[in-house]
Parts: structure tokens; sequence; C-alpha cells
């Protein structure tokens, strides 16, 4: 075991240093978190900028365009964008993260040549169109149906819980091709451009009072067969072959944020004055700061061990699932504490996003960390990956 | 940076993993409540091994490896349960040639003292530096233990003793291991239970196919991973910091930027930031994993938890018995809050 970086590494880390120095300051202010023309401009110029100084596709092969670069090196690329505050990958996720990397180990080269480009230099907004009104946990039951019209797939249906899909270009749809064969082998996964006839888009209000995801309602939509990736009906292995690339690294800049936050916590806790004290001299209050950063301190080192692993063998170790599981539980615990430290300041919401001085982003982000424990498989879903795939328990079913 | 086990540290595991099930197997463990929680036999085999003199280096006779393997040893050693005066004697190999050695911090009043019976000697940590005192010097009045394999006595008064090291680097050391046998003890839990609720059947199938049981061992396993990487981040930490071996003197080590050296910081509170906080922060995760992995072992097992039978006490009674330490997990709480 060695904590250490390499020469390379620590070379690395200090041209992108710089390289952040210089671009940051001339980014001017965030947008408002509801004018999406302007974050949609925020954050595709942010983008071209990583594309135009070589850090696009950080994990991406470079035969794709990508750099290259190693688990590590991504590691300490999250690790100083979010420590100097660079913009966050915000609505080119999908794109970068999951549908670009499932383009790369099974689109055709058309495909690929259509797409992985573009979506380096921020020209392509992607969205995932997987989940369902009746099929969320359980996904593999969905039943968007699409059949067969000479070239192309008819598709009706619904899809839900679609972040950025009124801004998007593109979806990653998966729909039942074969009705009567199992659910796991009759789906398909399908490039469906969002400008097509029959698409709806309702965005739907979160708790959080935001609009990030959307219901996508599908009316005969006709989508060219061309636009399949992998065979008819072996859409559910390459879902699931997108994992593969995850590499340990989905949860670096959220939990490098959340140590910042928490830091900011203890500033704000030193500085709360009532009856004569601070929140700081409450004991309680400042032996659990101390305990949160004890954890988050722990989960970065577990997502240290499990980048090492993926560096090792190609895929990461199973600390993927118990990581998603202890942070979620640990940053509900935080955003509880901020609630209490703030008594009756906890009524109000920060106005500006990334306000950062007033506690208010802290009470805005007692309600965002209920989506932790339920988005991308639900706290209760990892348990049983964790107790089944892990521990060797028997499955339910 | 490659935080993974080499293949040096994997065999190690394994060679002490191997050791422990063929000499330490469960019924030799329960046994050794009967004998001051030692056997004078099996404890020289554990000498023998190195596991005592691992972080002592190679040209002193020692193994010469470095902390990060000590904690991956001793994690081992609590998985299996393997009881005595472990931690003490690791940290005292360098000082004295005992083959049973205690360590304790000098308090006002009366102390109470783990494996009275079996040690060759105590050594005691005060302001002044850490100091030798002989088994046969102490006068020990039985008490009545919360776990059997950690026999405790109450010694009115400690001798003085004689002075063999200066306080500097023992006692952040001291939680170091023990955080290792805690992450062991979870481990060792974690493991009982899964196979209880693999085995046990109601309701006509395995309990372990019941969600209930099913997310309190992904629960176990989570605390137990999480608590794993802390320590061995910790071990790691400590590697860079002061590589192996115990220090002469103050001099040898790092200390909180701009602090004066406070003569009197027995626990080592200013020594160098990083590793205090990543130390604290084991001890924390660790003593709480083995804390709660250990009740819910009892509670998975269901009334035969609750039964002297079942081996869940004794994974929840060491872990108890470990956590006071050289501070309580308030103090080091309250020691990485200092850094926040």
């Amino acid at each position: 075991m060695d904590i250490r970086f390499s020469a390379e590494e620590i070379a690395f880390r200090d041209e992108l240093r710089d390289w952040l120095g210089e671009v940051l300051p001339t980014l001017g202010d965030p947008p408002d978190r509801d004018d999406w023309t302007a974050r949609r401009e925020w954050d595709m110029g942010w983008q071209r900028k990583l594309y135009d100084a070589g850090y696009a596709g950080i994990n991406w092969p470079s035969e794709f365009g990508g750099r290259g670069s190693t688990p590590t090196e991504h590691l300490i690329f999250l690790e100083e964008t979010t420590r100097m505050g660079a913009p966050y990958v915000g609505m080119n996720f999908v794109a970068q993260l999951h549908a670009g990397p499932t383009l790369i180990l099974e689109a055709t080269a058309e495909q690929q040549a259509l797409h992985l480009p573009a979506m380096l230099k921020g020209e392509e907004v992607w969205c995932q169109g997987f989940s369902e009104p009746n099929a969320g946990s359980d996904l593999a039951s969905l039943s968007t149906r699409a059949i067969r019209d000479g070239d192309h797939y008819v598709v009706t249906g619904q899809k839900i819980w679609t972040s950025f899909g009124h801004v998007a270009d593109y979806c990653e749809l998966l729909v039942r091709t074969d009705q009567e064969a199992p659910k796991h082998r009759g789906i398909t996964w399908l490039i469906c451009p969002m400008d097509l006839p029959g698409i709806e888009v309702r965005p739907i209000t979160t708790v959080a009072g935001s609009s990030e995801f959307c219901e996508v309602f599908f009316d005969e939509v006709r989508i060219p067969v061309e636009n399949r990736v992998g065979d008819e009906n072996d859409g559910w292995r390459v879902a699931m072959v997108t994992f593969s690339f995850e590499r340990g690294t989905a949860f670096i800049s959220e939990l490098l944020g959340t140590m910042n936050q928490l830091a900011e916590m203890a500033e704000l806790a030193r500085g709360i004055r009532r009856n004569g004290s601070t929140a700081w001299d409450d004991d309680e209050i400042r032996r659990e700061i101390g305990h949160l950063q004890a954890e988050y301190d722990a989960l970065w080192a577990l997502t240290k061990r499990v980048v090492s692993q993926a560096q090792r063998t190609g895929m990461p170790g199973p600390g993927g699932s118990v990581f998603k599981l202890y942070y979620a539980d640990v940053k509900k615990r935080m955003a509880d504490l901020a609630h209490r430290m703030l008594e009756r300041d906890a009524l109000v919401l920060a106005e500006d996003v990334g306000d950062e001085q007033t506690g208010g982003d802290m009470v805005a982000s007692r309600l965002y960390v209920l989506s932790l424990s339920i988005a991308a498989g639900t706290s209760e879903i990892q348990r049983n990956i964790i107790g089944e795939r892990i521990l060797g328990l028997p499955k339910e079913r | 940076m490659d935080f993974e086990l080499t293949d040096d540290q994997v065999a190690l595991c394994d060679g002490i993993r191997d050791l422990c099930q063929g000499r330490f197997d469960i019924d030799t463990v329960r046994g050794l409540a009967n004998c001051g929680g030692v056997d004078g036999r099996l404890w020289g085999e554990l000498a023998d091994t190195g596991v005592f003199s691992l972080v002592v280096p190679e040209e002193e006779g020692g193994v010469g490896l470095g902390w990060a393997e000590a904690g991956l040893v001793f994690e081992q050693l609590g998985r299996a349960l393997v009881p005595g005066p472990l931690v003490g004697t690791l940290l005292a190999a360098r000082v004295t040639d005992d083959a049973v050695v205690g360590f304790i911090e000098r308090t006002d009043g009366p102390a109470l003292v783990e494996y009275p019976d079996v040690l060759n000697a105590l050594l005691v940590i005060d302001r002044e530096g850490v100091w030798r005192v002989d088994a046969a010097e102490l006068s020990v009045e039985p008490a009545q233990s919360v776990d059997p394999l950690t026999p405790v006595g109450r010694v009115a008064e400690l001798p003085q003793g004689e002075e063999v090291d200066g306080c500097y680097g023992w006692a952040n050391r001291a939680v170091f291991l023990s955080s290792a046998l805690q992450v062991g003890l979870a481990t060792g839990a974690r493991e009982l239970a899964v196979a209880y609720a693999q085995e046990r059947q109601q309701f006509g199938k395995p309990i372990g196919q019941f969600q209930a049981i099913k997310h309190k061992c992904a629960d176990m396993y989570s605390r137990e991973e999480v608590a794993r990487a802390a320590l061995y981040y910790a071990g790691c930490v400590m590697d860079a910091t002061m590589g192996p071996g115990l220090p002469a003197s103050p001099g040898d080590y790092l200390f909180f930027h701009g602090c004066t050296i406070d003569p009197g910081d027995v626990r080592g509170d200013h020594e160098q930031p990083d590793m205090v906080r990543a130390i604290s922060g084991a001890r924390i995760l660790a003593a709480e994993a083995a804390d709660h992995n250990g009740k819910d072992c009892v509670q998975i097992h269901g009334g035969m938890g609750f039964t002297w039978e079942i081996d869940a006490r004794l994974y929840l009674k060491r872990a108890w018995a470990l956590t006071p330490c050289f501070g309580s997990l308030d103090e080091h709480a309250e020691r990485i809050a200092a850094m926040v």
C-alpha cells in the first residue's frame, strides 16, 4: 500500500493546477438555478474549455479522443477541479460518464464518429431514458415498447427521472422489443434524438423546488434502426456494460465538495453566537463535526482503495455500493447537524445557488441529500447487492 | 498511488490467518480464559513468527516492516479473537526483552491492569516518559472483567519503575494497533453472523433470505469496510511520517507546525496532525464497527445470541474491552474537530 503520488502524477497535478489557476478567474458568475439557457451555455462552455486544454474525456481511451488517463490521474483531476471550485460536470454527466463510455464499448464506428467528438467538445447534451413509473428498482420490467416497422422502431411509452431531459439533444433509451422473452432478454438500447415528432418532455419539480429531471412521453416515435447500439434484445447487457467503465470515481467530486462544506460548517459554528457562547462551544456539535470528518476521511480512503483496485484489475472493487450506502447516511446526518446549529435561521433558504456564507445552502442541502439514498439504485437495492453478491446470502426470489 | 495490498502484504495476511486457524481455533481461544488469557507456548509461537518484532528494524533482529503491516497482522489477530497483551508486547519489543508486556497510562488512584496474572512486565507512560515495572512488583487485587478473555486486576498504586523511553509516539501507536484488532473483530463478528444467517431456517427458508436480516448483514459489511479503509490509511500515514521503530527522542518526530512540545502530552495530541487525525479517525470507526457488528451478531442469532454458548459475545466483549485506550471516542472526535 502506497498512498504517495508518483512523480508523473505530481506533474499531472501541477500542470492541471496551473491551467485551472489561469482559466477559472475568466469564467464569471455561475448562472441562476432555473435559467436553463444560461446553464446549458455554462456547462457546455466549460466542457469546450476542457476539450481545448486536452482534459476532455479524461478517462476515455485516447483512440476515441479521450486523454486515456489512469484511474489515479482521474482521481487527481476530480480532486483538483473540486478543490479549486471549477464547474461540475453538470448536464454533461450522461454524455461523459454514461452514454459516451457505452458508445466506446458497444457502438458502431459510424455511431462513434457521429457522437463521441461532439460529446467531448460540449456540443451534445444527453439524457437517460431508463426508469419508468412502473420500473424503478425493478428496472428490467420496463414496458416502453418498440415495434419494428421497416427501417424504424416505433416507440410508445413513458420514461421518468430523466435528468436534463428538457435540454437534451439525445437520449440513451431502453425499450422492450420482445414482449414474450424473459424480462432481461427483450430489451434494446437505442440512441433517440430528442427532437423527433411524438416526444413530449414535462419537467418534474423536486422537493427542493428545482426541475433537474423530467418525465418523457413517447407517442409512436419513429427511431431509425441504425440508432440501435448492440443487438436487438441485447440492451440489458449493453446497459450493464457501462457500469464496468465506472472505476470508483463517480462520487469523488460529491465527497470532496461535502468535505469543503463541513469545513464551512465548522467555520460557521465558530461564528454563530447565542447567549454569550458559540455553537462551537457546544460539546455535542463540536464532537459531531469531528465524527463526521472522521467518516468523510474514511470514505476518501475507501475511494482511494476502490480506484487502486480499478488501476490494478481494470474493474473497481466492491467498495462502490458500500460507499454509496454509507455516504448517503453520513451526509444526511451532516445536514441535520447544520439544521440544529442554525436554529431559526434554518427556516431560510439561500437565494442564490452557491451562496455559501449564510448557511442557507446547508438548508437546501438538507433537501438535496434526500435523493442520495434513492438515485442510481436505492440504499435498499445497494444492501441487496452487498448481501447477495458480496456476502453470498440467498436471493429473495 | 497504489492503495492496494502488495503481494507481500497479501502473503503476510494469509500467513497470519493460517497461523491463527492452526493454533488459535475457537475452542483453544475459549480455553485461554482459564489460564489468564495467555498460554506460554502459543505466545512463544506468535513471538517466533515475528508478530511482536514486526516494526523492529532488521539490523536489531526484527522483521523490519512498517506500521501498515503491523495493522494488517493485528487485524487478523482480532478476527481470530487471539487474546493477550498484544499491543503492549509489540510496542515493548525495542525497549525490553520481556515476553509478555502490558502498557498503561499512569493516572491518579488505582489502575486496572489487563492480563495481570501472565505479565512479565508492565510499561507505564506518564509525563516524564515510559517506565518498566517488573510484574513481581505489582500487588494485584483480582476484579471481574467484562470480557473473560481480557482478565483484569486492580493495582492500588503503580510503582515508579525504571525509565526505558520518552513518552512520544507511544499512545498514538497503541491506539492504532488496538483499532486494528477491532477492525478484525468487526470482520469476525460479521462472518459469524452471515454464516448463521445462511444456515438458520425459519418460515421454511434461511433467515438470510429476509431483507431484515440481509440488510443488517450488509450494514455490518459496510461499517467494516469503511473502518478498514481508515485503518490502512492511518498505517500508511504513520509510515510516511515516522518510519518503523520507536524514536529515541522528540526530535525524531514531526509536530504540529509552530507548536511548542508539551512534555506532558502523554497522548500525543500534538504529534504530526495528519497522522493524529488519521489515527483518531481509525479509532472511532473501528471501535464503532466492532461494537455495532458485535451487537448485530448477537441480534441475528436471536435467543441463542444471548447465551454463553454462542461466540457472538466474545466479539462484543472484546470490542468493549479495547475501546477505552488512551482517550475516549469523544476525545478522539475532539482531536479531529480541532483540525477541521
